[in-house]
């Protein structure tokens, strides 16, 4: 089963090459991860999206727990966190295909953020789910490029504190 | 006070109480050797390789409990430090190693002797520092204290660029740490515990297997006042040997691999295992899904990754053992008042049924055999208190756990979890440099003392005197023993020979004293030189190279399916 974990860590040099290292050398997979700042200048946030058990996701985030960078770990649950991501595509559009790949951007609200003579590049930021369908999509008109930034994700705000995380304090 | 990064370090080690250290100087580290030349009250020992430094500063950490510190130069001197800080990685050995790097400007230029060691080294440390700014070694110094020693314990590095320890600074030892990324438990779960109790209480088949987290722990008192009150069995892992008395009455031995085929049973037919700073690891299990398969598990264990990594938990208690341990007898205390405690007498008789229905075997004749080496050693030693014991890797060192009788924590330290040739003769040198009272013997294999031998001279030299009796079986035993029985007899380099070298001339050569045994006539009084002896001294005991280590779980097998010694004449060996 897919999960996604959302990791704080302090922004020092290496603090991201040990949360990998950590992944490489146990065994886990990691299927997409995103890192950028915080509301905290000192601290970033680390979104992975990991593909295992139950029992795996949990090993994951007790030694994610250990290192010190690491402030804390929160597995965002489907339902209580909202999760987003941003595709770039770049679509072969031959003048008469173009009105068509047009009318497809708007269904998901993709922006077109470059325009050439052959090929244009459209902009789509929503649910990752979203963002594949979109692209299975295109696919038919010829995608000459892709970029997916990897998901990013809060809580919800009507949700203070995970219930997974409360009950890794208790294990601590 | 002013000063330079050099100077700092030092100040560090000394305001953490460090008496000895361990290295070897280098380009990179010129600046902190000579900080030491301009004087410290920190002894420092010259190894002859890194890997001897480091693994002395186990042996030191590992003999008095404190944390070791090793210092290396840049690119092959920190490269050679990474097979002890991966032994300490897997054996929770507190270590802080201190290597020098290349000038800050030359970082990432491939300059001569540059190497990435905190990026090599990430995956066997808790945490490492390439210190960019002299005004951080202070507080960098303090948290590589404070987490090599806390919560599990394990190694740390310190790489500091040369420049880095040639700047000036203004020295103030910080009082605290900042660290909101380490929050070690502090305290297991009353709750918790609470059930923990319950569930020994109401076990028919109780056992209690010790790992070296107890001995980290330092809980084996509270281990004994357990184990005692309830009369639990108590079975200790090769790291664990020592945490609790082996001539008591509770004692049962040590489970896994090579552990005699008694203790296995007990470990794997109990209905309750209450696991003390243990990992369940493959050594000890055998095949894992059928590791004691009618027990419920209850865990306790400083590191919460540990519970539940290999086998479930039912009762999981993340926290300090000496806590943790403490708290569960006075849980069990408190049901044995209310008389909901009753001792396992029929279980303890059962084991002792086992215990002589398979007692530990091999066959004394004309040869020299390896067990008569160890069992002689037992009885020269038996009922002292100063004695501490290391070993290589190999089947000698299996035959140490077996045949030595250890009452005391922190009397045998041996490479464990990575199983490190050559781990024996530095960490003696490093054993006597903390407990410079101990008589430290080294069972080491020829296998083993080939890979470190050459630390004889740091122990001559810097009066840390050492014996280290050589299980000269004249191959890589080990691996020849597998060879033997798993790969039809084909030996493929294994054989090393009795007479090259020959150790007690090597030993001569390097200033110890050098005896070469090969009857049992002479055994007894050569050892007896040799411990009395006082200074270095090397026993090189000649002994029968088809002895092979009995009983085993063969490689992927269960544990209870374990072979003994084929040998059908065998004869039971001597108390
Ligand atoms: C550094 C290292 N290299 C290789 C091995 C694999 N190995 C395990 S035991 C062993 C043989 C050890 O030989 P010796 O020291 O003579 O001990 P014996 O088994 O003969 O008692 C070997 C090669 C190891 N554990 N460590
Ligand atoms: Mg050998």
């Amino acid at each position: 089963m897919a999960h996604t974990l959302s990791v704080l860590v302090e922004n020092r040099p290496g603090a991201l090459m040990r949360i990998t290292s950590l992944f490489v050398r146990r065994g886990f997979n990691i299927e997409s991860l995103a890192v950028g700042p915080t509301e905290r200048h000192d601290v970033s946030r680390v979104t992975l999206r990991v593909n295992c058990e139950q029992h795996t996701l949990e090993q994951i985030q007790k030694q994610m727990h250990k290192l010190v960078n690491v402030l804390r770990v929160i597995e965002l649950e489907p339902g209580e966190a909202v999760e987003r991501e941003l595709l770039l595509v770049k679509v072969a559009a031959p003048p008469d295909r173009r009105a068509e790949l047009m009318a497809l951007g708007e269904v998901f609200r993709a922006r077109v953020v470059d325009l050439g003579p052959d090929a244009l590049v459209f902009e789509v930021v929503g649910p990752p789910e979203e963002l594949a369908s979109f692209e299975e999509l295109v696919r038919p008109h010829g995608i000459k490029e892709l970029a997916r930034t990897g998901r990013v994700g809060l809580a919800r705000a009507s949700r203070e504190t995970p219930r997974r995380a409360q009950r890794l304090e208790v294990l601590r | 006070m002013k000063m330079l990064g050099s100077d700092a370090i030092l100040r560090s080690l000394e305001a953490e109480g460090v008496e000895v250290c361990f290295g070897i100087p280098g380009g990179a580290i010129l600046p902190l050797y000579d900080a030491i030349a301009r004087g410290t009250t920190v002894r420092h020992v010259l190894a002859r390789h890194e890997q001897g430094a480091g693994h002395m500063a186990e042996g030191y950490a590992r003999a008095s409990g404190r944390v070791g510190v090793a210092f290396a130069t840049s690119g092959p001197g920190a490269t050679n430090l990474v097979t002890p800080i991966a032994n300490a990685w897997m054996d929770s050995t507190p270590l802080v190693c201190v290597t020098g790097q290349v000038r800050r400007p030359l970082i990432g230029t491939d300059a001569f002797q540059e190497c990435d060691i905190t990026g090599i080294t990430i995956p066997i440390v808790k945490h490492s520092w390439l210190v960019q700014d002299v005004e951080e070694l202070p507080h960098v110094m303090k948290a590589a204290f404070h987490i090599a020693r806390t919560g599990r314990c394990g190694p740390v590095l310190v790489d500091v660029p040369r420049d880095v320890q040639e700047a000036p600074i203004d020295f103030e030892y910080p009082d605290a740490v900042d660290l909101p990324g380490w929050r070690p438990p502090r305290r297991g779960h009353a709750r918790q515990i609470k059930e923990a109790a319950s569930r020994l209480a109401a076990a028919e088949r109780p056992i209690l297997y010790v790992g070296g987290g107890t001995v980290n722990g330092d809980a084996c008192g509270e281990l004994r006042e357990l184990a005692e009150l309830g009369r639990l069995p108590v079975v200790t892992t090769l790291m664990g040997k020592g945490a609790f008395p082996e001539t008591h009455e509770l004692f049962a031995g040590w489970p896994g691999m090579h552990g005699p085929k008694w203790s296995n049973y007990a470990l794997n037919k109990a209905d309750v295992i209450v696991a003390c700073g243990a990992r369940f690891d493959d050594r000890v299990t055998g095949k894992l899904s059928a590791f004691a398969p009618g027990a419920s598990v209850v865990h306790l264990d400083i590191d919460a990754a540990e519970i539940g990594k290999l086998r479930n938990a039912d009762v999981p208690v993340v926290g300090p053992l000496k806590q943790v341990l403490h708290d569960l007898a006075a849980e069990l205390r408190k049901l044995s008042e209310v008389g909901e405690l009753r001792p396992p007498e029929a279980w303890l008789l059962q084991i002792a049924d086992w215990r002589d229905q398979f007692p530990l075997r091999y066959r004394r004749g004309d040869v020299l055999k390896p067990q008569t080496v160890v069992e002689t050693l037992r009885s020269l030693t038996a009922g002292r208190d100063d004695v501490i014991w290391t070993t290589g890797v190999g089947q000698h060192q299996m035959w140490a756990m077996q045949y030595l009788h250890c009452d005391r924590p922190r009397s045998f330290i041996t490479s464990g979890g990575l199983g490190t040739m050559g781990f024996g003769i530095p960490a003696a040198v490093g054993a006597k440099a903390a407990r410079p009272d101990a008589t430290v013997v080294c069972i080491d294999g020829d296998g083993c003392f080939q890979m470190t031998g050459q630390e004889l001279a740091t122990s001559v030299l810097e009066g840390l005197p050492i014996v280290v009796v050589v299980i000269n079986n004249a191959y890589l035993g080990m691996v020849q023993q597998w060879q033997e029985l798993f790969y039809g007899e084909r030996y493929s380099h294994v054989h090393l020979t009795h007479a090259v070298p020959d150790y007690a001339q090597l030993a001569e050569a390097y200033g110890a004293a050098g005896f070469t045994v090969s009857t049992e006539d002479e055994l007894e009084g050569v050892l007896q030189e040799a411990l009395a002896l006082g200074r270095t001294a090397v026993v090189d005991a000649r002994v029968d190279p088809a002895e092979q280590c009995y009983p085993m779980i063969p490689g992927g097998a269960a544990a209870l399916d374990m072979i003994e010694n084929p040998e059908e004449e065998t004869v039971e060996a001597g108390s």
